[in-house]
């Protein structure tokens, strides 16, 4: 039980908290030695303090204060981009993994303050946010037992089902029924389209365009006015490197913001300062966060590469994910990386105000208003073809013409003849947004 | 010729571009497969349209090539020399070396440049830190170890060349950097959280003709080179070793195996960051010391080499240290705000 060693990092060190005796004697015994700054926590100055963090100051808070500011840094980000508010009834994506599962945990929180409030005030006037989770399985993409499979869910249901009250839905969806509303079998159909792309990335990459498509699929069916994904600054320092390398420099900088609202269901990142050591210390640290093992192979290809790229720099430095996340947020965001406007009037005056604050200027970017029909990343204007645009084309092929270079490289077959039959593989929702894409999805933004 | 003699191996492909030899390389960029002939050819071609395309040169003008002997500007000295005659760019050449005064490694390469002054006919100007700055490669590693030495040589270098460059009179100074260099620094300046330089280092790309390369492929430059039988010299520098922009170099090779594309992509994507105008830049000033460029009241070379004469090498190194923000305590933005040729060893180097 030697937890103030600052080297210990075993998930058994909480025990020695639940049992709230035990480090007493410890603290005493480090006061009287006259290190008491060494052993305390920096915060609070009264517990011990456990390893966490990414060394420095970080490293020597308490289990408590370390949860405290993670949770800080989340409600911060809520709040100033005002990702959630009273009316909205927000859906969690939740994998099972640590970053998802301390989303999932803390927006559980943030709404039953929320309630209690609401139980507390006399008017009633504001309501409390709605909370949905959406676990995607991709289970037909993987060769899992179906045995491992029906355990994660059984896991899954039960950590949703302890997060009550205010209870939550669940939605355990195989990420097949993308291809429902054609009508067809689904696995089959998404096997097919899988073999059809032929780099390793491009698959991975079609497969995570396919999952936020499905995501907003079941957020707009359900009613749902916000999707919150547990993207932490590792994630989303590793797209910032694996975006430069595909050539998406230019989009790149819609992706990393805190609001993404270029769907018809704005995308939010409310972990997008938490490192992913950070959270997976949480998990360890807080016996309740259950994770379900990862259902998810590893990555490969460029995907891959850049991981284990960005994992060596952050064992050489270990703010460099923060640098890197920092860096490409300087760059220029688009005019959809924020909410759109609340009307409503039972937008609390507070929300508004943040919200005007943090409200990019236009600056040009408004320009930019097509998306690469598989990605969905904006397209630079340059690269765009403009007589494709004249042409009103009915046609899915030349549709397709105007896939970012990225897309057209990795996943678009590169023969001609077969473009027809890929595309036709392609779900419909897909296509239906292609064609509709540019005044559709704009329509909602202005 | 080779060709038909072994028409049943399935190596002996035609070349897709004239169809009449054997190919003996594929290219990164288009996987075709082309012979020796159309290489040389295709990748004079490209250059000379990059020349064109951003008119990099005007008739009269008088153009340094840095030349190390290495086989990036080996291969652009032979190629901007030909180029130049064949179609009558109109251009005074010149090679222009920096001696750093390193024992092993520099003295032989220059050997390799006074032969090639001979071979393509260009007149040769080196330029040597122990003039310039009064101290050789050889004696700062004496003096500060093997620790960010390359910070030195960095800075000093960057100066040499533009001194040089005056000396010779020229207009414009040409470099060999290639694509991947180019896109190394592209990843370098990410991780280290540099935005300014995005613009500074474009803007200076374009306008100081480092990009002329830059549509190249690192292997097409050794491909060339080899096949072309150019003289150069390929040693590492002695002192060179950096772990850090050794991880970058290792992950875009590692890249380059998977997707021979992604050296190009980086780039493209460097050039399309939306960066904002609203970025802090350096403002260009000259040093108060010496005259030479600088954002701060002295270059980063004076400020080195005046911690390398008061024995206090390590002044000018790192954050918080340094003869500007001595001076001035409030002028805070001077250790912070890194300036062109302030850069540690990652940034564009010759």
């Amino acid at each position: 039980m030697a937890c103030n060693s600052s080297t210990c990092n075993s998930s058994g060190c909480y025990k020695g908290y639940e049992e709230e005796e035990q480090p007493k004697p410890n603290t005493k015994a480090a006061v009287n030695g006259g290190n008491s700054c060494q052993n305390l926590c920096v915060k609070c100055k009264v517990n011990e303090p456990v390893c966490c963090g990414i060394g420095g100051e970080n490293s020597r808070f308490c289990k408590d204060c370390f949860k405290n500011n993670l949770y800080g840094k989340f409600k911060q980000a809520v709040t100033y981009n005002a990702m959630i508010t009273p009316p909205d009834k927000v859906l969690v994506a939740f994998s099972g993994g640590p970053s998802s599962r301390v989303v999932l945990q803390f927006v559980h929180e943030m709404q039953y303050k929320a309630q209690k409030n609401y139980d507390a005030n006399k008017d009633k006037s504001l309501p409390v946010f709605g909370v949905g989770v959406a676990f995607i399985d991709e289970s037909s993409t993987h060769s899992f037992t179906s045995q491992h499979i029906e355990k994660a869910i059984e896991d899954i249901r039960l950590i949703v089902s302890n997060l009550a009250p205010p209870s939550k839905e669940l939605f355990v969806v195989p990420v097949e029924s993308i291809f429902s509303s054609d009508g067809i079998d689904g696995k089959e159909r998404l096997k097919e389209l899988l073999d059809a792309v032929s780099d390793v990335t491009g698959k991975e990459d079609l497969l995570i365009h396919l999952r936020i498509l499905l995501l907003q699929k079941i957020a707009s069916e359900n009613g749902y006015t916000r999707i919150v994904l547990g993207s932490c600054t590792s994630r989303i320092a590793c797209h910032v490197i694996s975006a430069t390398v595909k050539g998406q420099g230019y989009s790149l900088s819609a992706d990393i913001q805190y609001v993404d609202s270029r769907w018809e269901i704005p995308v939010v990142l409310p972990l997008r300062d938490c490192p992913a050591q950070e959270l997976n210390t949480l998990c360890s640290l807080d016996g309740s966060l259950k994770i379900v093992e990862l259902l998810n192979g590893p990555c490969s290809g460029i995907n891959g590469l850049v991981s284990s790229f960005v994992k060596v720099l952050q064992e050489e430095n270990p703010s460099r994910e923060c640098t890197i996340v920092r860096t490409a947020g300087k760059l220029t965001p688009f005019h959809f990386n924020r909410v759109p406007e609340i009307h409503d009037s039972n937008v609390p005056s507070a929300t508004r105000r943040h919200q005007k604050r943090y409200t990019l200027k236009p600056n040009g970017s408004l320009s930019s208003d097509s998306f690469c029909p598989i990605c969905n990343s904006p397209l630079k204007k340059s690269n765009f073809p403009s007589s494709l645009r004249s042409h009103g084309s009915q046609q899915n092929p030349d549709l397709f013409a105007s896939a970012c270079s990225s897309c057209q490289f990795q996943i678009l077959p590169k023969d001609p003849s077969l473009m027809e039959e890929f595309l036709s593989l392609l779900p419909q929702q897909m296509i239906t947004k292609a064609k509709h894409g540019d005044q559709g999805n704009f329509s909602l933004l202005r | 010729m080779e060709a038909d003699s072994k028409p049943k191996k399935s190596g002996a492909r035609l070349c897709c571009v004239c169809n009449q030899n054997r190919a003996a390389l594929k290219r990164p960029k288009t996987l075709e497969q082309i012979c020796r002939e159309c290489f040389f050819a295709v990748f004079e071609e490209e250059i000379h349209q990059v020349i064109l395309e951003n008119q990099l040169f005007k008739p009269g003008e008088r153009i340094a090539i840095g030349a190390s002997g290495g086989k990036d500007s080996t291969v652009l000295a032979y190629v901007l020399s030909e180029l130049n005659r064949r179609h009558n760019y109109g251009l005074d050449l010149f090679l222009l070396s920096v001696d750093e005064g390193i024992t092993g490694y520099r003295d032989d390469s220059l050997e390799t440049v006074k032969r090639n002054e001979l071979q393509y006919g260009l007149p040769l100007k080196i330029v040597s830190y122990k003039d310039l700055y009064g101290w050789t490669m050889d004696e700062i590693v004496k003096m500060i170890g093997l620790k960010n030495n390359c910070t030195f040589c960095g800075v000093f270098r960057r100066q040499a060349l533009d001194r040089g460059a005056a000396l010779l009179k020229v207009d414009k100074v040409a470099t060999g950097h290639n694509a991947d260099d180019i896109a190394e620094t592209v990843l370098l300046n990410i991780l280290r959280g540099d935005i300014a330089s995005f613009n500074s280092e474009f803007i200076n790309i374009r306008f100081s003709l480092w990009l002329m390369l830059g549509c190249q492929n690192l292997n097409k430059f050794s491909t060339y080179a080899y096949f072309k039988k150019l003289d150069y010299f390929s040693t590492e520098c002695i002192y060179s070793p950096n772990a850090y922009r050794g991880f970058a170099r290792e992950f875009i090779k590692d890249l380059e195996r998977i997707r021979p594309r992604a050296i190009l992509d980086i780039i493209k994507s460097g050039e399309d960051f939306r960066i904002s105008t609203t970025t802090k830049m350096p403002e260009q000033g000259t040093c108060e010391r010496c005259g030479y460029i600088s954002s701060q009241k002295w270059c980063k070379a004076c400020v080195l080499l005046e911690g390398l004469n008061r024995g206090l090498p390590k002044l000018g190194i790192g954050r918080n240290q340094g003869l500007n923000s001595d001076g001035k305590k409030d002028r805070k933005r001077d250790s912070r705000t890194p300036s062109i040729e302030s850069k540690q060893c990652g940034s564009l180097e010759f």
